[in-house]
């Protein structure tokens, strides 16, 4: 009780106190938001960045593309093969008619919208069964394309980002010109950023008869992944791999997350350092004017203990106030913005910053520790100066 | 006879400025009577504020020892050493130090603090000090609302609400105007004599002096000379 007494009477003085150290207890404030404000903003377009890559994944779903490549890009699945495969066990049906689709995956290239430079749009060639495996595709605007026509379908991102993505008008690609019909979403996935047309034009056109890039394939349930994978390695006639739609994008995401991951903790430490060094400035400021206060307070019979604590206190208090604002600052002008960046398959990909329950926990986490670093050193310092040096104001 | 409060056996104090000792008191020995009222007198450096503060378990001597009342603080660990000054010492300082953030009351209640006793008697206690300096009119003042001879009776409220037996009062009317002094000194002569207050108290003004009933002096951290009222 007494000990607890102390700690609430030495806290409650030092943050009485803070109205007269206004500027200088800012010098916390301003730089742990600054510190969490960046963390949280680097982190969320990772987190941002990594969800869209991730949504597109589902577990009962499987890409089917050739057994060295490791995306769809550097993949290739011959014509024969693809019907083998429609075959094979374990792939949900309808009808009797089994949920499997062939797909072409290029890289086309347009112009930026926001600064006229160029970009590589991810085109995707789908057949009728592919609507049918990616059930979450919607059309918002327009209508979906034909088959057999030089129609697309975009996804909002790509229509965000790419010039020409406008409904009714033409765009030339590759020499040919397509129709832009519709605009789709699909739960704010990768295939936002892509545009989407008639495999068979696509394949014609850019004169790959020889097959497709991947296959998408919805299985009857996620158990059936190694069903459908094993059925293919035996068949010695195919030279194919079947991998989870989820996997196959966490995989995807990987490298591009944790490199601006990394990159986030590394600006964020470089920044702590300053926060702390101001930090520390701050409550060494902080203890010195109340250094006369202190020594009374330990005269008059307070241990030492208290006299750090309360400090401790009053640093991870100001801290947490630059941890909140930083938050606040991250959640309002990044949660929810778009940015774009060079995907996995060179491709452009559009995502939204995902400021996380997750990520402020972390941010709030980060300035704790910070004022904890802070006031220790000038805490221990205060209670450690001899009661008859400080009284004099020393 | 009375009884020795304070018995101090050849103390010597030295400060060190890197490896370099500096001396500054040096064989000092001596015996204050509970319920004495001691000045203790000497020009700037002479140590008397130094002793003071042994005297109040503030600081331990280099050698020698100090029994205050029969027990040997100069042994004390510095955390027992806190917990006895908060039991028997009351402190009296000369810019008052009272905590600017906090009441009249709040500040003279702080020492209850370290002890077990609930708000509420902390409360009557509290205002029972001020009511001995004449200040409980002014127990919801904080310090810059009070003269300097208010904030230096309510230092003293605060040094005698845990009823300590000593009080150290180091220069307790060096900011005071003559008048103000000579009130605060009759407060203390009251403490020491209604109260029964053992006092020790370093000043440099001989009239403040004359309120005490002994006078030690102290040159280059020897006892020179004592006078007695």
């Amino acid at each position: 009780m007494s000990t607890l007494n102390q700690i609430f009477v030495i806290t409650l003085m030092n943050l009485r106190n803070l109205p007269a150290r206004k500027a200088s207890s800012m010098v916390i404030v301003v730089g742990i938001a600054g510190v969490v404000t960046v963390l949280i903003a680097i982190l969320s377009m990772a987190q941002g960045f990594e969800a869209t890559l991730r949504g597109a994944g589902q577990a009962d779903r499987a890409i089917v593309i050739r057994a060295g490549s490791d995306s769809e890009m550097g993949s290739s699945v011959p014509v024969d093969e693809a019907r083998q495969i429609e075959t094979m066990p374990g792939l949900a049906r309808i009808d009797g008619n089994p949920l499997v689709a062939g797909e072409t995956y290029v890289i086309a290239d347009i112009k930026k919208r926001a600064n006229n430079s160029d970009a590589n749009m991810p085109m995707r060639g789908v057949e009728p069964e592919s609507f049918k495996i990616r059930n979450e595709v919607e059309i918002v605007e327009g209508r979906n394309f034909q088959f057999g026509r030089f129609e697309l379908i975009a996804g909002v991102k790509a229509a965000n980002q790419f010039q020409g993505i406008d409904l009714g008008a033409q765009l030339q690609i590759r020499g040919a010109k397509w129709k832009v019909v519709g605009l789709f979403e699909s739960g704010g996935s990768i295939h936002e950023s892509e545009v989407w047309v008639d495999n068979a034009i696509l394949v014609a056109e850019l004169n790959r008869g020889w097959g497709y890039s991947s296959m998408i394939a919805r299985l009857e349930s996620p158990l059936d992944l190694e069903v459908f994978g094993n059925a293919m390695e035996d068949d010695p006639q195919l030279e194919t791999k079947a991998v989870r739609e989820s996997s196959y994008y966490n995989e995807q995401s990987t490298g591009i997350t944790s490199l601006i991951t990394n990159f986030g903790y590394w600006v964020a430490a470089i920044m702590a350092v300053g926060a702390i060094f101001g930090a520390l400035n701050t409550m060494y400021s902080a203890v010195s004017t109340r250094s006369v206060e202190i020594a009374t307070l330990r005269a008059l019979g307070f241990s030492p203990i208290p006299v750090v604590i309360s400090v401790l206190v009053e640093s991870i208090m100001l801290a947490l106030l630059g941890g909140s604002l930083g938050s606040a600052i991250a959640y309002t002008f990044f949660n929810g913005y778009t940015a774009s960046t060079m995907g996995a398959t060179f491709s452009q990909v559009s995502f939204d910053f995902a400021v996380t329950r997750e990520l402020i926990v972390q941010g709030i986490t980060w300035s704790c520790l910070l004022g904890l670093i802070g006031g220790l050193f000038p805490s221990v310092a205060a209670a450690r100066q001899p009661i008859t040096v400080a009284l004099r104001g020393l | 006879m009375a009884e020795t409060l304070i018995e101090i056996a050849d103390i010597a104090k030295d400060y060190h400025r890197g490896k370099v000792a500096i001396p500054v008191l040096s064989e000092i020995s001596l015996q204050i009577e509970k319920g004495d009222f001691l000045a203790l007198m000497g020009p700037s450096g002479s140590g008397k504020t130094t002793l003071l503060n042994l005297i109040g378990g503030l600081d331990t001597p280099t050698s020698g020892s100090i029994s205050i009342d029969g027990e040997r603080i100069d042994k004390l660990t510095q955390g027992k050493l806190a917990a006895w000054r908060s039991r028997h010492v009351g402190f009296v300082f000369q810019f008052y130090n009272l905590l600017p953030v906090l009441t009249a009351e709040k500040n003279v209640e702080l020492p209850l603090l370290l002890t077990n006793l609930n708000r509420k008697e902390r409360k009557k206690r509290a205002l029972a000090a001020l009511a001995v300096v004449g200040l409980q009119d002014r127990a919801s003042h904080r310090p810059t609302e009070l003269s300097g001879g208010q904030e230096q009776r309510v230092a003293i409220a605060r040094a005698i609400v845990s009823d300590p037996g000593l009080l150290v009062c180091d220069e307790p009317t060096g900011d005071l105007d003559r008048a103000t002094a000579d009130e605060i000194l009759e407060l203390l002569q009251l403490l020491n004599r209604e109260y029964g207050k053992t006092i020790v108290m370093v000043t440099h003004d001989p009239k403040a002096a004359d309120h005490a009933n002994h006078c030690l002096y102290l040159d280059k951290g020897s006892l020179s000379g004592s006078q007695t009222a």
